[in-house]
């Protein structure tokens, strides 16, 4: 059901994303911060459940798209995004009735918040990746048929562009990108445009308010000294993710960053505490895949985040280093994206691996 | 000679060297009046052991005093903060998240101006010098002492915050500029917030700084002051009255430094045992490992340079109880013990009367402790040895096995053995091991930036780097043929062009010895 978002909610929402960014997305910090001031300013957020929508509502996404390096300096203004909305309202000949996230991991999951209490539209408890993924095409949105674009993407001085690429929401993400390098390597997108049957088809549904119990569960265990990872998979367990398990924990041994087609890409390899094991995570601003001695626990689209052992925090491929005690935990995505058509765009292929997609729970079950 | 001071919350150490041999050492209760405190100490080590003043080379400093200042909101200037970065970064001002308690004791004033920098260094608007000029004038109307000056990417392109000093310096010549691109790295917010911290502690460093140069003189000491810093490395007494933040974490590291030197290891774990707590820290290549995270002091967010340090609430002063199972603290009589503990003639059991009672200390008197149960004293001692174990192996970096060395009043509850230890030191001079790695600090110089590196050029624009870090060193006081470089660092940007990499070098070398 909808309901408001309270400031206490958010930094466990923010938590949550960190969990549900799986490595990358951007720290959510700055995103919080956003949000904080402008609830602290008596701007209201309404979280939207998509059931509530009506089917000729109109919805467009928003998000942050470039360098999470480059928001930690330049601060956004917090308008950028409100602009990206109006151009394309007014490209569109149409105004919005929602905002919705196109990604609920990471600073993302922040974004939409800071655009409703500025356009004063609720937001939809959903998005189209139900986690981070490096591109604009990553989208349940555009795999069950709405298009990316018109896109708008705008900086902080008012300055806008409209990207339109028909029905090709590959060619979008490589246009869009060239716009955002030289807005500054941030930029502020309004994309997807859609109908409220739209969003109703091919959302992943109710993930903000899943990122915000992830965190408020990890937050009570923590006070409660309770194992964070045991409770997190309790509360999985009746969610739309179902499963969610602690792929090893133990201590990072290795990391390696490069850069390659403008993707942080590299590797982690974490050591049991025992020295018996050893996993190596691969990832591409996200964690896409995970081996233990040698053989796949866990693979794109499903979720692998590294926390923090004893407090159950996220730690981003940007922060893993060298000696830190962490656990490896894996979530299942949810049904929609794991069809053929959704594996096609953001399956193991999408990110360059040659290991098929097999499910974690079964992966887990034959552990 | 040297003479290396550490000014704690509780106790004042003293030490005197001589080359690579430690002549003296003494503690003292630190006095709320920093220059009498250390007057008192000099005057101690000076009958200790009787030294010509004359031959003094140099006086290094480490203090708590700044940042204590901040945690208890005492003394801080009313200070303006002036960021130059709109149209972007409007979203959230300067003090952003600040605890009230501490933005109301420094009037906080927040100023958001034109100006700022891209990551490729084009200029997101450009400065204007009314802009700044008027916040400057309304600021010091509304009772602001001191400037705290951002710029977006100023440590790509410092010449806004450059140019925005000089505007301000112009109108008011007397007023303190700090300047963040000189105090913080890459993350504005962060840097920002160092900065602030910065400028709201000029006029009491301006004051430790001449008290510390009079105490010095009383004692007919002419030899150049040096306070240490975060990372291990000295300032002088110039510097730090600009730039006090930079000692906020000198504490744990001087005791690493310290360690380093008394055992003559540069790569090792060192365990510093006080009264109430055990701090552990690595040292890699003779340095502090730094904590990879931002930290906050005071609950305000900041991205010092600190040393990555695992506290546990367990010192020679921790309460023992045998209630069910043994406990040890995590409460604990603190600098008390001397009185407190069993051996000293007091009534609580602490962790410093169970080795003494398993022979493994020899403090206070012995047959204080004859009585307990000697099951009791193996399960304690047995517990505090595990904790110690348990905490080391979390700060361990590989699978092999390190070196381990003790330091501090308590180091007699650091076991002999551990699974994850190669050796286990206990250095002689270790009680006063902070005021030692005081004494023995070194001057550096650090770049931290974001480089585009063409294909094939990475070598080159680490070499500028290099350079650049060695330069900073020796303008700030290192002997040329002593710098090296410590630390490299490499963090590829996701998403930019021309492969840009923020790259961090860090130079240190010794400070001349003039006799």
């Amino acid at each position: 059901m909808s309901f408001y978002l309270s400031l206490d909610d958010v930094p466990d929402l923010a938590r949550g994303a960190a969990i549900l960014g799986t490595g990358g997305g951007g720290d959510p910090l700055i995103g919080r911060l956003l949000v904080e001031e402008c609830l602290k300013n008596g701007k209201k957020i309404e979280i939207l459940d998509p059931t509530e929508l009506d089917d000729d509502d109109f919805v467009i996404s928003t998000a942050m798209m470039g360098a999470p390096t480059v928001v930690v300096e330049k601060v956004p203004a917090g308008t950028e995004a409100v602009l990206s909305l109006r151009a394309l309202e007014k490209h569109l000949g149409k105004t919005a009735d929602a905002t919705i996230p196109m990604e609920c991991g990471g600073l993302n999951s922040m974004i939409p918040l800071v655009v409703a209490a500025e356009a004063g539209i609720p937001v939809v408890d959903g998005d189209g990746m139900g986690r981070a993924f490096p591109e604009l095409q990553m989208e349940t949105f555009g795999v069950y048929g709405v298009s990316g674009s018109p896109l708008a993407v705008s900086d902080e001085n008012g300055h806008t562009c409209i990207v339109d690429t028909g029905q090709d929401n590959q060619r979008m993400e490589t246009f869009a990108r060239a716009v955002t390098i030289k807005m500054g390597g941030a930029a502020y997108i309004a994309e997807y445009p859609m109908s409220g049957a739209d969003v109703k088809r091919t959302a992943i549904r109710n993930t903000v308010t899943l990122a915000l119990n992830i965190g408020r569960t990890l937050r009570k265990a923590k006070d409660k000294h309770l194992d964070p990872l045991a409770e997190l998979s309790a509360f999985l367990k009746d969610t739309i993710y179902g499963h969610g398990t602690v792929l090893m924990r133990g201590k990072v041994v290795d990391v390696e960053r490069f850069v390659r087609d403008g993707f942080t890409q590299g590797f982690a390899a974490v050591e049991s505490f025992d020295g018996g094991d050893e996993m190596r995570i691969q990832f591409r601003n996200e964690n896409v895949i995970a081996h233990k001695n040698g053989a796949v626990v866990a693979i794109v689209p499903d979720l692998i985040t590294i926390v923090d052992v004893d407090l159950g925090t996220p730690i981003t491929s940007e922060a893993l280093r060298f000696g830190q005690r962490v656990a490896v935990y894996g979530i299942s995505t949810p049904a929609i994206m794991r069809t053929p058509e959704a594996l096609q765009v953001f399956g193991p292929q999408a990110f360059g691996l040659h290991e098929p997609w097999v499910a974690l729970e079964q992966l887990s079950a034959a552990r | 000679m040297k003479i290396g001071i550490d000014v704690g919350g509780t106790n004042t150490d003293a030490v005197l060297i001589d080359g690579s041999e430690v002549l003296a050492g003494v503690k003292s209760p630190t006095m709320s009046d920093v220059g009498q405190g250390i007057t008192g100490s000099l005057r101690r080590l000076q009958s200790a052991y009787s030294f010509d003043p004359a031959d003094v080379d140099a006086v290094m400093i480490g203090t708590t005093h700044f940042i204590n200042a901040l945690v208890e909101a005492e003394r801080l200037a009313p200070t303006a903060a002036i960021r130059l970065g709109l149209p972007a970064t409007g979203g959230l001002p300067p003090f952003v998240g600040w605890p009230a308690r501490i933005t109301e004791a420094l009037h906080a004033l927040p100023y958001m101006c034109h100006g700022g920098h891209e990551f490729d260094g084009r200029e997101i608007s450009p400065i204007n010098h009314d802009e700044i000029r008027r916040a400057a004038q309304d600021a010091v109307t509304k009772g602001a002492r001191s400037f705290a000056i951002s710029s977006v990417f100023s440590p790509v392109n410092s010449e806004f915050e450059q140019m925005a000093a000089e505007i301000i310096n112009a109108e008011f010549p007397e007023l303190p500029v700090s300047l963040s691109n000189e105090i913080g790295r890459v993350g504005l917010l962060e840097r920002e917030n160092a900065t602030i911290i910065n400028a709201a502690l000029r006029e009491l460093s301006a004051d430790v700084c001449s008290s510390l140069d009079q105490s010095l003189l009383a004692l007919n000491i002419h030899a150049p002051l040096f306070l240490s810093q975060n990372d291990g490395t000295l300032m002088d007494v110039d510097f730090a009255r600009k730039y006090p933040v930079a000692t906020f974490a000198s504490g744990p590291t001087n005791s690493m430094r310290g360690a380093a030197y008394l055992s003559g290891l540069k790569d090792c774990i060192v365990v510093d045992v006080g009264g109430t707590t055990t701090d552990v820290g690595v040292l890699q290549s003779g340095f502090p490992r730094e904590a990879a995270t931002e930290i906050e002091v005071a609950g305000i967010r900041t991205n010092f340079r600190m040393p990555d340090v695992l506290s546990v609430g367990l010192g020679g002063g921790s309460r023992i109880r045998f209630d069910s199972g043994v406990t040890v603290g995590p409460d604990s009589v603190g600098y008390r013990v001397t009185e407190d503990a069993l051996v000293f003639g007091g009534k609580t059991l602490t962790a410093t009367d169970i080795m003494v009672a398993a022979g493994d200390a020899e403090i206070g008197d012995p047959g204080r402790v004859s009585h307990l149960d000697p099951s009791m004293v193996k399960a304690a001692k047995d517990e505090i040895h595990r904790r110690i174990a348990e905490t080391v192996d979390r700060m361990r970096t590989s699978s092999d096995l390190v070196p381990v060395v003790a330091v501090g009043g308590g180091a007699f509850l650091v076991p002999e053995q551990m699974a994850c230890a190669s050796d286990v030191a206990r250095p002689g001079h270790s009680g006063v091991a902070n005021a030692i790695g005081a004494a023995i600090a070194q001057v550096g110089g650090e770049v931290d930036r974001i480089f585009a590196i063409p294909a094939g050029k990475r070598e080159e624009v680490l070499d500028q780097a290099r350079g650049e870090a060695i330069s900073k060193a020796i303008a700030a006081g290192a002997k040329a043929s002593t710098v090296q470089i410590v630390e490299i660092d490499e963090l590829p940007l996701a998403y930019l062009p021309g492969n840009a990499s923020r790259v961090r070098v860090k130079a240190v070398g010794d400070l001349p010895a003039s006799k």
